[in-house]
């Protein structure tokens, strides 16, 4: 019995992640690659008596090492030697896909080539000769449906043979790139080979025409294994890159790319046979952009699914939500009677329970809004979205694809940053990413709704709508703006390129679909058990430590004692209630702060909600609540709290407006910091957390002393 | 053959052929790495709603990109 380690290659919307399920079925994990935020995943299973590792390769068009994915599919290959690598690939576009297949045969590694999607192939009357393409690529080649798994246990059993013939020894394929770089290219080869430079992992050739392509991650590899070596190879890719632009108006990597594709043309002229009379082969997908990307029909359509999207996992979502935040509750009322009062149930209940919970009852809401992503994603249709938006998000140094964050996160008032930044991994380019993750916490999400609703409600009760609908625009407005200030500033850098594949639309498969919204969602969950579990302890412990010292106790509790009526009762509780936060670190922190958020109309209460607010912008107004001593407070019931405000000669209009500001602006809750973080950079999301709460802060301040004016 | 024109400068439902692409560095390698190369065979297919970026059709597939791309691709119109 022996184990093999087989890697998975493949184009994007080829069909791989299909096929990576189909072949290790539930016994797969997912992670990050080490350093990268780029997914990991591997499938562990058995196969013919031996024990098989499966590792899914990101999705690339090339090896070329230009982006994180491209890069991690090349070390892969290089660094842990699989003994085979299937190629996954879309014999639709069977031309486009050997593009990557022969980089991983110049390369060496056994190959085995998988022309996947045949159905569409026969359904468009073209023809492959499979055994002719096994030929001349020297390749076993098998056909297969990843997504009925027709051929897939042939294509395992093919990789599984090839994995015993050849036992790990590489043979590289050459290929002639003309006359002006072969004769170089030679030379290369000699000279690197009598050094044993860098062969004891790639071919000679392999190496010297990555410098003939100037890839920076090969030359910098080779300056540190051998300096002088590495020069003169530069200095000879150099020199013929001079000759070959004088002569050919053409860079090496060009030339390569063309003769890599002379090469694929000339074997794909054997193999592939086109219908007669068959213009547009992918006509149906062709119908349904016509109507889908129209100027007019287009944008509408899209808005009408975005509705939709939004509709279904927020009024859906609620259901099982409902029955979550049931559960939680028994657990509570459960633990309550079960353990005996002091900081135990208090820290018990309190603490984890209403903490975890409070994150885990997100879950459904993530679970339906990713099952509608995968979807759409699936389909084609985000790619798109993509297409029709990117002008306009061009102009703020965004991408097209960002959208999709934005109206998850609450660009429609109501939605959840959660989710919102975990739908920033269909951003590609890594820039116009952190910019997105950066500004998607602005929107108005479900948990600042309820501040604004009572803050416009209690100042603006006339036109509450209007402030309403101000405070949404405001916030896309902000979040666009910032995103051109950073893309000009710490993100600075040309716009990621917008060549991009429109795949033709499919049928999304039912297994894949929920399979990618468990991966995430476990994803998520996962995050409750373990960092957010410690947050809400910590978090319990500074609203609830230091107590106040037995002597206001005992003063409070004479002072009950001699109560008369009920309502002295409540009022002495209340004072109690305001005294024992004020003394707790939360409390302190508020009190401390008091001199400088004075300068956008804050005082020491409003500076505990929103430091309580870091945790989770829902806690805004039941600390608020808290602070002004009104007890217990109904989140959905703001109405007394109100009324409090509007009473409170230091709180005026100014202020609703600053806090307004302040809490559209300031650092996102802590689960989208985690969340943020796991999808860039701790230092990212600490980034976001500082620059975010400052700018809110100027904000707020500006906005303070506007309105003071002029109200 | 033809003259030669900019790609942004092609027509819809026009059919072209590829004849240079000047790119350089990662823009460069993309449009190489998804097929758009001298003497391949296309035709803009579409614009997005605000006219960019246009869509592309190759072959076998479709893609996409922007104007400020496409100023790099230089075509030449081809007679039905």
């Amino acid at each position: 019995m022996a184990s093999y380690t087989l890697g998975i290659a493949g184009n994007p919307n080829c069909g791989k992640t299909t096929m990576f399920n189909a072949l290790t079925g539930a016994r797969q994990h997912v992670a990050n690659w080490p350093g990268v935020t780029v997914e990991k995943k591997v499938g562990h299973i058995e196969a013919r008596g031996h024990s098989l590792e499966l590792v899914d390769l990101p999705g690339t068009y090339s090896l070329t090492a230009y982006t994180q994915e491209e890069l991690v599919a090349r070390n892969f290959l290089v660094d842990e030697r699989p003994e085979v690598v299937i190629d996954v690939m879309n014999a639709d576009a069977l031309e486009r896909n050997l593009y990557l297949a022969v980089q991983i045969m110049e390369l060496g590694v056994p190959l085995v080539l998988g022309l996947n999607m045949m159905d569409e192939v026969r359904k468009s009357g073209k023809a492959i000769d499979s055994a002719r393409l096994s030929k001349l690529t020297g390749c076993a080649v098998v056909e297969t449906v990843a997504r009925n798994e027709s051929g897939t246990r042939e294509l395992l059993d093919a990789a599984l043979a090839l994995a015993e013939e050849k036992k790990g020894a590489w043979s590289p394929l050459n290929i002639s790139y003309g006359p002006d770089l072969d004769p170089v290219l030679d030379e290369m080869t000699r000279m690197i080979t009598e050094e044993n430079f860098l062969t004891d992992r790639v071919p000679a050739r392999w190496t010297g025409i990555k410098y003939l392509e100037r890839d920076e991650d090969v030359v910098i590899k080779g300056r540190l294994a051998n300096t002088a070596l590495s020069d003169k190879l530069e200095a000879m890719a150099k020199e013929v890159g001079a000759h070959t632009q004088k002569t050919l108006n053409a860079q090496p990597d060009a030339l390569i790319a063309d003769h890599r594709y002379g090469f694929i043309a000339g074997m794909i002229k054997d193999v592939v046979s086109y219908p007669v009379l068959d213009e547009d082969r992918i006509s149906r997908s062709d119908q349904m952009d016509k109507v889908l990307t129209h100027t007019v029909l287009g944008p509408l359509i899209m808005l009408g699914i975005i509705y939709l999207i939004y509709k279904v996992t927020f009024s859906v979502g609620e259901i099982p939500m409902g029955w979550l935040e049931m559960f939680f509750g028994w657990l509570g009322d459960t633990a309550t009677n079960i353990l005996p009062e002091g900081h135990l149930r208090s820290l018990v209940v309190s603490g984890i329970i209403d903490g975890v919970g409070g994150v885990l009852g997100f879950v459904p809401l993530i679970m339906f809004m990713f099952l509608m992503i995968s979807a759409l994603e699936d389909s084609g249709y985000i790619a798109r979205m993509a297409y029709m938006l990117d002008r306009i998000f061009k102009i703020f140094g965004l991408h097209g694809t960002s959208v999709l964050p934005f109206i998850v996160s609450g660009g429609i008032a109501g939605g959840c940053a959660v989710p919102g930044v975990m739908a920033t991994r269909t951003l590609r380019s890594p820039k116009e990413k952190l910019a997105t993750l950066f500004v998607t916490p602005y929107m108005t999400c479900g948990a600042k709704v309820p501040v604004f609703l009572m803050l416009t409600a209690a100042f603006f009760p006339e036109n509450s709508a209007t402030v309403m609908l101000g405070i949404t625009l405001t916030a896309w407005a902000m979040a666009l703006i910032v995103a051109r200030i950073l893309r000009s500033t710490v993100i600075r850098g040309e716009s990621t390129p917008f060549v991009m594949e429109l795949p033709p639309y499919r049928m999304p498969t039912l297994r894949g679909v929920l399979i990618h919204t468990w991966e995430r969602t476990w994803e998520y969950a996962k995050k409750a058990g373990t960092v957010i579990l410690g947050i809400s302890i910590l978090i319990w412990a500074m609203m609830t430590f230091p107590q106040l010292p037995q002597e206001r106790l005992d003063h409070y509790a004479q002072l009950r004692a001699a109560a008369q009526t009920e309502e002295q009762t409540t009022e002495i509780d209340n004072s109690e209630a305001e005294e024992a936060v004020r003394n707790t670190i939360a409390g302190r922190i508020g009190t401390a702060l008091e001199p400088v958020s004075e300068l956008a109309g804050f005082n020491w209460r409003v500076n505990i909600a929103l430091t309580g607010g870091f945790a989770a912008k829902e806690v805004i107004v039941s600390t608020l609540a808290t602070a002004y001593s009104l007890g217990e407070l109904d989140v959905e019931e703001a109405q007394p709290l109100s009324e409090r405000l509007v009473k409170d000669p230091q709180f005026t209009v100014a202020s609703a407006i600053a806090l307004i500001v302040f809490t559209m602006l300031y650092a996102p809750c802590f689960v989208t910091v985690v969340t943020m973080a796991r999808e860039s950079s701790w230092s990212w999301a600490a980034f976001s957390v500082v620059g975010s709460t400052t700018l809110a802060f100027a904000m707020a301040i500006l906005s303070y002393h506007v309105a003071g004016a002029f109200l | 053959m033809g003259n030669s024109i900019c790609l942004r400068k092609a027509k819809v439902n026009q059919k072209l052929k590829i004849l240079t692409v000047s790119a350089e560095g990662e823009l460069g390698r993309r449009i190489r790495d998804l097929g758009l190369i001298p003497g391949t065979e296309c035709k803009v297919i579409g614009k997005a709603p605000l006219k960019d970026p246009v869509a592309l059709r190759l072959k076998d597939f479709t893609l996409t990109l922007r104007n400020s791309e496409a100023d790099h691709i230089t075509v030449t119109p081809l007679e039905d």
